[in-house]
Order: C-alpha cells, then structure tokens, then sequence
C-alpha cells in the first residue's frame, strides 16, 4: 500500500499530475457554472417578477430556492418527442454543440492573478483552466462556431417555423459577429497582446483606481464606444432581448427551437445562459478591469480591502433574520443556516487576512460579472424586441462602422502616445 | 511515442476519416459537417506545429464563416440526397484509379525527398503574431491591399447575383 | 517530435481525396466543398514548410502569411461562387452537375 502511495505521488508531480489537475479543475468549474446557471434563471425569474410588481417563484422552497431543481426534474421526466421525418445525427447533434461550445469558452476566464497558496503535487494551482496567448482569439472562434447550433437545429426540424427561426437566427449571430471582433480591437491594441491576463494588467488601477479601466482609460484612450458596441453585439449574439425575434413566442411559436423537448431543451436553455455569462465575463476582462478593484492600491485605501466581508456580513444576517420570521417550516430552518453560513465565511474573512487578500481579486471579478448579468435580466425585463430588418440594420449600418472608425482613433491615439 | 506524435496520429485520422466521410455520404449537410470536421481537424494540427494565429483564423473564417455560408445555401436550396446518374462510364472507373495515382505520385515525392527538409530544433514554438502583423504590413502589404479589394470586388459580385430581376 | 515529412504526406492525401470527391460527386455544392478541401490541403502544406525553417530565417513566417491570403481568397470564391450556384439551381432546377453541361437551358 505504501509502495502505491508513493508510486502515485511521484507520477502525479511529473506531466501527469499536471493533466490530473487541469481534469479536477475542469469537472469543479463544470459543477460551479451548472450551479450558476441554475440559480440565474431563478434571479431572473425573481428580477423580472419584481420589475412587473408580481412575486416571482414562491412556493417551491423558500423563496423559491428550490425551483431550478424542479425545472431540472421536469425536464428530465418530460416525454423525448422526436418528430418523423428529420435527419436523427443532426437533430442529436444540434443541441450538443451548442451546449460544448459554450461550455468551451469557459476555459480561457481568467479568474484571479495569484496561485492558490498551496501546490498540488507541486503543480501551481492557478485561478485558471489555461490561460494561451491568443485567449480572445479562442474566444471568438467558439463563438463563431456558435452559430452551427442554431442553424443545424432549425433545419433538422423539418418543419417550417423552425426553418425560418433557424435561418434568421444565424444570419443574425454572423452579421453580429463583425461587431463584436471590431469592438474589441481597440482594446487588443491598448494591450498589445491577445492575451486575457495581458489586457486586465494593462488595465493597472494600483494609481489611478477605476480611471485606468478601458472604458476610461487614462492610460490610453477612452474605449466608451468600444464597449457600448461590444454589449450590444453580444446581446445581439447570445440572440436575448431586444434581439430575440428568432426565438420570439409570440412570432415564431418558439424558433429553432420548437421541435426539441425535456432534456435537449434543456441543453439549449443551459447553452444560452452559460454564454450569457461568459459574455458579461469578457466585459469585465475588456472593459471593466477585470479584477481590479476601483480604489487606488495606496496605503489611505486600504480599508476598501475589507468590503467582501462589509457586504456579506450584513447580508447573512438579514437571511437570518428574513428566514426566523418566514411562513413555513423549512424556510424557518434551511433560511438561518444559508445566512449563517454566509455570515461566517464573512467573519472568516475578516479573522484571516491572507484569505482576504487572496479573495480580492476574484470577489472584483464576479461582482462586476454579476453586475452585468443583472443588467441583461433588467433589459429582459423593460426593453421591447426588434423587429427582423430593423435588427439587421443596426447590425450592418450601425455598429460595424462605428467600431471601424473606433479602431482607427485608437489607432491613432495609441500611435501618437507611445514614444517611440 | 511521444506525445505531439499520438496527438498528431489522431488529428491526422481524424482528417482523413473527414474526408473520406465528405466523398461517401449522400446528403450535402452530412458532406458539409465532414468538412467542418476536417477543418477543425486541420486547425488543431496547426496549433500542434506552433501557428496559433493561423489556427485562430482558420477556425474563425474558414469555419465559422465560409462552411456557414455553405450550411445556409444548402438550407435554402432544399439540396436533398443526391439522385444516381449514369451517364459517365468514364468518371466512374477511370476515375478511383486516376485519383489514387495522383495521391501515390505527391506521396511518394514527399517520402522520398523529404528527408531533406529539416525538421525544427524546437518543436511547436509560437509564432508570434506581432511578428506576422509586422510582415504583412511592410513585405506583404501590396497582397494586403489587392486581396482587401479582392474582397470588395467579391462583395459587388454577391450583391449583383442577389438582386432580382427587374422585370 | 513530428517529422515535416508527416504532415507532407497527410496533405497529398487529403488532396487526393479531394480530387476524388471532385470527380466522383454529382451535387455541385459537394463539389465546390471539395474545392474547399484541396485548398485546405494545400495550407496544410504551406504552414508545415513554415515550421520546418530555423528561427534565424528571415522568410520563417512567409508560409502562415500565405495561409492566410489562401483563406481570404477562398472567402471570395465561396461567396461569389454561392451565388452562382443558387442562380443555376433556380434556373436549371436541378443541383446536379450532369444536367448543368449545357448553355442552352
């Protein structure tokens, strides 16, 4: 036995161990964005309820808690309707790639600059899958083979309205997806590299605190336009409101999707949220620095060190307090435990503090991610669709030359401040 | 066994399983996603030999822009399976022959003489891609330009053969 | 370690394969794929020459260049040549090449 353990040890510190390792962090990533997604569409629901002066989910769990795990279990006991007459392989294969493909691009976010503090097997535990040289470019190819999803789902229906979703949902996406490659140039040029990391250093804020951020960008230049062509691109591309006449179910009954039930449903539900957030995280990276915090690093800010624990220790407590007075039995019970779990790790956070400096960078990162999912669900939940031409026009006669002519001030700008 | 050498065996099978699989299906969407196969198979070679920019573009336009216009057309057009003919005595036995001569004569040649070119002392290097830019704006920057009005030429010509007629 | 000559052989082969689905096809939309195969053959060919030259040549990188003007030409040809093939089918209703051999409709 011992001969075993120290056989194992020893593989898993060459080449091996590093393989191992990127599988662990593959499948806990897999387990997290899952969770997330889950959990989005309940905010979602939750937001958009609100917004329209009506409750949301209530009554499945505690404030509805536990309504993903009941839309899961629905999808996975509905009826697999498969529609005579369509290609099976491409009708099979439409919902899985869209939903590999999404999932993919997850491996190049960068989630944080330091190393977990201790090796595995003296392999560095970094806060990312991988981390190439051309992250943005890997990005962009995933989301260009994005498109096959919708188009090989809309044709394998064999059926009219999902043909015509299908059709107009990836014209859509290809049009939109020149916006968004000439958005980012700008950017690409501030940081002279396409590499992820490279770009959130670019955007150093240790001096100037949220000034350096690209969409002000005291550095080099101010990439407003950039942005406001980027998110309006991606929402375009992630086919969600205002632009999501092709799934639209009071146009197209449900688009490209209207054949596919329970469980492939499910796969195009789960691909549309993932790259949802993968986008708000390329906004962040891009635009936002990343996981920069927006206070200077100078000695006078460093109070603002401890805002993870300020936001969390309030907010168990008023679970806890929300959950004591709630209307039935296991909001009473399972309420105060989520708060008092939330406020621990807050406490913890504060007892500890190379774990609060450690979870700086990372709390910046999926704060500003959550600040920008929220605000899809809002223009979910406020802004009226587009109608089909109107869509196209913006895409070709609006935003493609509005980042055209972005790039070349960049251009400029970056040529005349660098010295040479 | 080295390790780039495995992962070259499979891209490359992979490629070739592609291929053969574009010449046998019947249907034209089953022919397309063979391609798609086999260019994805082609890109991943790419990044083996170190070329990630040219693995990037060739996944960004080759995959997701070209094969999609060929998806859509074949959707358009309703394209179905593909009827037999019989008309060419010709293509059909003189053609698998032919075709296997012409793989064997470029095989042999490069088996045979390719020993000659030597291979990298540092396998899978990155190309850098500031590198590339720089050249294709000083040494290659005439192409540039003729190819971007190439493009534009391309674009009038689509636009003219989509126009109805005007009757 | 990969041997240049490997990826050679692997591009002749993708070529043949090419010019056998040219040859043997009768959909006009397989065969411009198949166009688009051999042209993928022969980038194949030109990235390996690239990777096989030492870093100290000055011409290392002109192979991924050329790659690249090979992938925009084929853009334009595929776009126009779409569009003629959509043009044929509707006037011809047929997409097979055999029926296509005439100028007369």
């Amino acid at each position: 036995m011992n001969g075993f353990i120290s056989h194992l040890t020893s593989t898993l510190s060459e080449g091996t161990g590093f393989w191992v390792l990127t599988f662990i962090k593959i499948l806990l990533l897999l387990f997290i964005v899952l969770t997330v997604n889950a959990y989005l569409t309940w905010f979602e629901r939750k937001v958009v309820a609100h917004m329209q002066s009506r409750i949301g989910p209530h009554r499945v769990g505690p404030h509805g808690l536990l309504q993903p795990a009941a839309d899961g279990l629905k999808f996975l006991f509905k009826e697999d309707v498969m529609p005579a007459g369509v290609d099976k392989f491409v009708y099979l294969l439409a919902p899985f790639l869209a939903l590999t493909l999404s999932l993919a691009s997850l491996a190049v976010i960068p989630f944080g600059p330091q190393p977990l503090p201790f090796p595995f097997f003296g392999h560095q535990i970094n806060l990312w899958i991988t981390n190439p040289d051309i992250g943005l470019l890997i990005l962009f190819a995933i989301t260009a083979l994005g498109v096959y999803g919708v188009a090989l789902a809309g044709w394998a229906s064999n059926s009219k309205y999902p043909l015509l979703g299908g059709l107009r949902s990836s014209a859509q996406m290809v049009s939109y997806e020149l916006a968004l490659t000439m958005s980012v140039v700008g950017v690409v040029l501030m940081a002279n590299s396409f590499s992820l990391t490279d770009i959130i250093n670019q955007q150093d804020s240790s001096k100037y605190g949220f000034l350096g951020w690209n969409i002000i960008g005291i550095h080099s230049f101010t990439q407003v336009v950039g942005f406001l062509c980027f998110f309006i691109s991606a929402i375009a591309e992630t086919n969600r409101v205002p632009f999501d006449l092709p799934e639209a179910e009071s146009e197209l009954v449900a688009g490209f999707h209207t054949e596919y039930s329970s469980f492939k449903f499910a796969m195009f539900f789960i691909a549309e949220y993932t790259s949802m957030i993968t986008v708000s995280a390329l906004c962040t990276i891009l635009f936002f620095g990343g996981w920069h915090s927006p206070f200077p690093a100078a000695p006078f800010w460093h109070f603002t060190h401890y805002l993870p624990s300020v936001t969390l220790l309030p907010f168990g407590l008023w679970v806890i307090y929300d959950g004591i007075k709630y209307e039935t039995i296991w909001g009473r019970l399972v309420l105060p435990l989520i708060g008092a779990v939330i406020t621990a790790i807050g406490a913890a956070l504060l007892i500890f503090p190379a774990a609060n400096e450690f979870i700086q960078a990372p709390f910046w990162l999926l704060g500003k991610v959550f600040f920008f999912l929220f605000f899809y669900v809002w223009a979910r939940g406020t802004l009226p669709r587009f109608r089909y031409d109107q869509l196209m026009n913006i895409g070709w006669k609006l935003l493609l030359p509005v980042s055209i002519v972005n790039v070349i001030i960049t251009a400029g700008v970056v040529l005349l401040r660098t010295k040479p | 066994m080295s390790a780039p050498l495995i992962i070259f065996f499979v891209l490359a099978a992979l490629a070739v399983i592609g291929a053969v699989s574009l010449i046998l299906q019947k249907h034209p969407i089953h022919s397309a996603l063979s391609l798609i196969v086999v260019m994805v198979a082609l890109a991943g070679l790419y990044l083996l030999m170190g070329a990630e920019f040219v693995a990037a573009v060739q996944i960004i336009v080759y995959g997701g822009a070209i094969m999609v216009l060929f998806v859509l057309v074949i959707m358009l057009l309703n394209a179905g399976e593909e009827e037999r003919t019989d008309f060419s005595k010709l293509a059909k036995f003189g053609g698998l022959p032919l075709a296997l001569a012409l793989t064997g004569l470029l095989a042999a040649a490069m088996v045979r003489h390719g020993s000659s070119i030597p291979n990298l002392e540092t396998p899978g290097a990155l190309a850098p891609t500031g590198q590339l830019s720089t050249l294709l704006f000083t040494t290659f920057v005439y192409p540039f330009e003729l190819t971007s009005f190439l493009i534009l030429v391309a674009i009038m010509g689509a636009l003219v053969l989509a126009q109805r007629e005007k009757s | 370690m990969v041997p240049t000559q490997y990826y050679l052989v692997l591009s002749a082969i993708l070529f043949g394969l090419g010019v056998a689905a040219f040859v043997f096809r009768r959909n006009v939309i397989t065969i411009f794929m198949s166009i688009e195969l051999m042209l993928n053959a022969v980038n194949l060919s030109f990235v390996a020459f690239s990777q096989s030259m030492p870093a100290t040549n000055a011409h290392k990188l002109d192979g991924q260049l050329f790659v690249l003007f090979v992938i925009v030409v084929a853009a334009a040809e595929a776009a126009v040549g779409l569009g003629i093939i959509i043009l044929t089918a509707r006037n011809r209703q047929s997409l097979n090449v055999e029926r296509v051999d005439l100028l007369k409709l």
